[in-house]
């Protein structure tokens, strides 16, 4: 901002107050995130070592099996040994990256989850960035304007298509653009994330992907894009009411000036609070979606997981999406600092 | 003296909600500030005088009538608007929503001078406005934001911001209602300096009687989108004749008179009665009633400060 050139060495002091503040804020934060991932690995032990599903049976269904090895299977898995060592073991291997190894794909969960983290990343990124985009900007607008005819549509549209289950509304999509109803020829492909009769890399990949994208993204920012219709809605509303707008309108902004430059960041803060939270839970993809579209991500690992059931690999899915939504809350505190000149005061 | 500031039988309707009659807010008035004279308009709530206010510093359009400032009548292009906000200020009642939350005393007070192209300097300026508005050493108070401040301390950054666009009038709409006892009158005070140090002309807009004794060189008594009295402080407040400032007076705790307590409805600006506007609640007419009360329209009051005090009552002219 240009006013810290000119407003001198007083500025300059104030802000150098805050900010030495800001290491020890951050090293609590950082202890309390730490807490609550250990505090999350308990809950993530303990259930999956309560699940009434026993991991041998699971692991030998439908193949003639000796007692002798189930025996040396259980041994394997060390499901013999005392609880507390268990407990450390998968701390420890927790700790190291290691999040054990899939039943089902006779692989280790960590390599699953980082070949399936970047589709969702892709999806639910993308899908994140429009829904939050567009909601923010027909929140700010209806909210600036309520009761108008603007806003009564965009409020409507947006409560009409939250209130849609998501798989339906994927479902829907699905028959009308890529198996083609009626006029509407098949458009897009119905599933997966790329043609496998295509070549895997260049330009034609790229476009292929995009295409396959199409769908499952529209499906959630449909879903999504509502949540923040509403918020920022009824952020800005509340902020109407406040004298700081007059004041700034008897200096003379304009209305435009006066929504933009005093209204919006203001209205701003619960939004980003949501904005957080949904990044949090991105990586967890969105189960329904994925699953309906065959999409390749963790959402859809999770699903494959919970059919079997494969306890390693809902164990450590279970995991990465806790430790995404404590280091995305971390993240949130952090940035409400420098958003919001009065938590700095705290 | 020169007039700055001036309404001619201004008139404000709000439209009406559904199934309602429209808000005769602001219903006929005339007013004149002039250069270096403090002016308070008193009344209950719902009066209108807080309307009148926001219709002086050109945020609420009226709907007939004009705002003239500096011997020109207001026009509406966002041009006009902008020009005369460097002729006349806004100050609000609540420091601490008046304040962006988010902005530093700097940002708050260099946003008029940004604005409005005096960037020239503008450091200067700001720490200028600062210490006029008595945050002294401005640079000190510079970087601070609002919640670091106290109330006395915020309106002081409201006044700083008013006064780096170094108007001739500031329109005060309840400047020390939601201060404590004690910062009152530092506040006040600071008005009154302002007005000796730089010649400023200040409308105040308060319910309270006795802070428009303290600081006011004229009262404007207003009831119901009028004002129905009108005088040099001495004359209203001393030898009040309508019977609605004797009411209020009243009911001071020192007036020495029997208390007059107000009877009847209060004011609705959807159904402004006939005749006298203050007829239904009259003590005057109560006693001796005159079909002139409900029945014959007053004049509106011309506002000329330089005529001995006005009232708009039939029984006592």
């Amino acid at each position: 901002m240009s006013s810290l050139a000119a407003a001198g060495p007083a500025k300059a002091k104030g802000q150098g107050a805050a900010r030495s503040g800001f290491l020890p804020y951050l090293a609590g934060k950082l202890g309390a995130a730490l807490v609550s991932f250990l505090v999350t690995l308990v809950i993530g032990f303990v259930i999956f070592s309560l699940m009434p599903a026993d991991p041998v049976r699971t692991l030998t269904r439908g193949r003639p099996t000796s007692e002798a090895q189930l025996t040396q299977i259980r041994l394997q898995l060390g499901l013999d040994d005392p609880i507390w060592r268990r407990f450390l073991t998968f701390v420890g291997d927790t700790l190291r990256g290691e999040l054990g190894y899939s039943w089902q794909f006779q692989q280790s969960v960590s390599s699953l989850v980082a070949d399936r983290l970047w589709p969702t990343l892709l999806l639910m990124g993308s899908a994140a960035a429009l829904s939050i985009a567009l909601g923010l900007w027909l929140g700010i607008r209806s909210g600036w304007r309520h009761g108008s005819l603007f806003d009564r549509i965009a409020s409507g549209a947006s409560i009409t298509l939250w209130s849609v289950p998501t798989f339906w509304l994927g479902m829907i999509l699905l028959v009308a653009f890529s198996v083609g109803v009626g006029p509407i020829p098949s458009l897009l492909p119905a599933g997966g994330m790329s043609d496998p009769s295509l070549p895997q890399e260049g330009w034609a990949h790229i476009v292929d992907v995009a295409k396959h994208l199409v769908l499952p993204c529209l499906t959630m920012v449909l879903v999504v894009f509502a949540q923040y219709v509403t918020v920022m809605r009824s952020s800005i509303i509340d902020e109407m009411g406040s004298p700081y707008l007059l004041t700034a309108r008897a200096k003379g902004l304009t209305d435009d000036a006066v929504r933009r430059r005093h209204a919006v960041p203001n209205a701003l803060l619960p939004s980003v609070t949501m904005i957080f939270m949904h990044l949090g839970i991105l990586v967890s993809g969105a189960i329904t979606v994925e699953a309906v579209y065959s999409w390749p991500g963790l959402g859809y690992l999770t699903y494959e997981a919970l059919r079997i059931p494969d306890l390693p690999l809902l164990q450590g899915t279970f995991i990465v999406f806790s430790a995404s939504v404590i280091i995305m809350n971390l993240l949130a505190d952090v940035v409400y600092r420098f958003l919001d000149p009065r938590v700095r005061a705290q | 003296m020169k007039t700055v500031l001036e309404v001619r039988d201004l008139t404000v309707t709000y439209p009406a909600r559904r199934g309602a009659a429209p808000a005769r807010a602001v219903d006929g008035v005339n007013l004149q500030v002039r250069q270096g004279e403090i002016v308070a308009l008193v009344g209950e709530s719902g009066c209108g005088k807080s309307t009148l206010a926001r219709a002086l510093v050109g945020l609420v359009r009226p709907t007939g009538g004009q705002v003239v400032g500096d011997g020109e009548p207001l026009g509406y292009s966002a041009a006009a608007l902008k020009a005369y906000r460097r002729h006349t200020q806004l100050v609000l009642q609540d420091p601490g929503g008046a304040l962006n939350p988010r902005q530093s005393v700097f940002d708050a007070v260099a946003e008029g001078p940004r604005l409005h192209g005096l960037t020239d300097r503008l450091g200067e300026r700001v720490h200028t406005a600062l210490a006029k508005a008595g945050l002294r050493p401005p640079e000190q108070f510079a970087g601070r934001f609002p919640h670091e401040m106290s109330g006395g301390q915020q309106q002081r950054v409201v006044i700083a911001g008013a006064l780096a666009l170094e108007p001739k009038v500031i329109v005060a709409d309840e400047p020390v209602a939601s201060l404590d006892a004690s910062v009152r009158g530092e506040i006040l005070k600071l008005i009154l300096e302002l007005r000796d140090s730089l010649g400023l002309s200040a409308l105040v807009v308060s319910h309270d009687l006795g802070l428009a004794w303290n600081i006011a060189d004229r009262v404007a008594v207003m009831y119901l989108g009028r004002i129905v009295e009108t005088g040099t402080v001495e004359e209203v407040l001393l030898r009040p004749r309508h019977p609605y400032t004797r009411a209020l007076l009243s009911v001071l705790p020192d007036s020495g008179e029997p208390p007059v307590l107000l009877t009847g409805e209060p004011p609705d600006p959807t159904s402004v009665p006939g005749g006298c506007r203050f007829h239904p609640r009259c003590p005057l007419r109560a006693a001796e009633p005159d079909p002139r009360c409900d029945g014959l329209d007053l004049p509106v009051l011309t506002g000329d400060p330089s005529a001995s005090a006005l009232a708009a009552c039939h029984l006592v002219q």
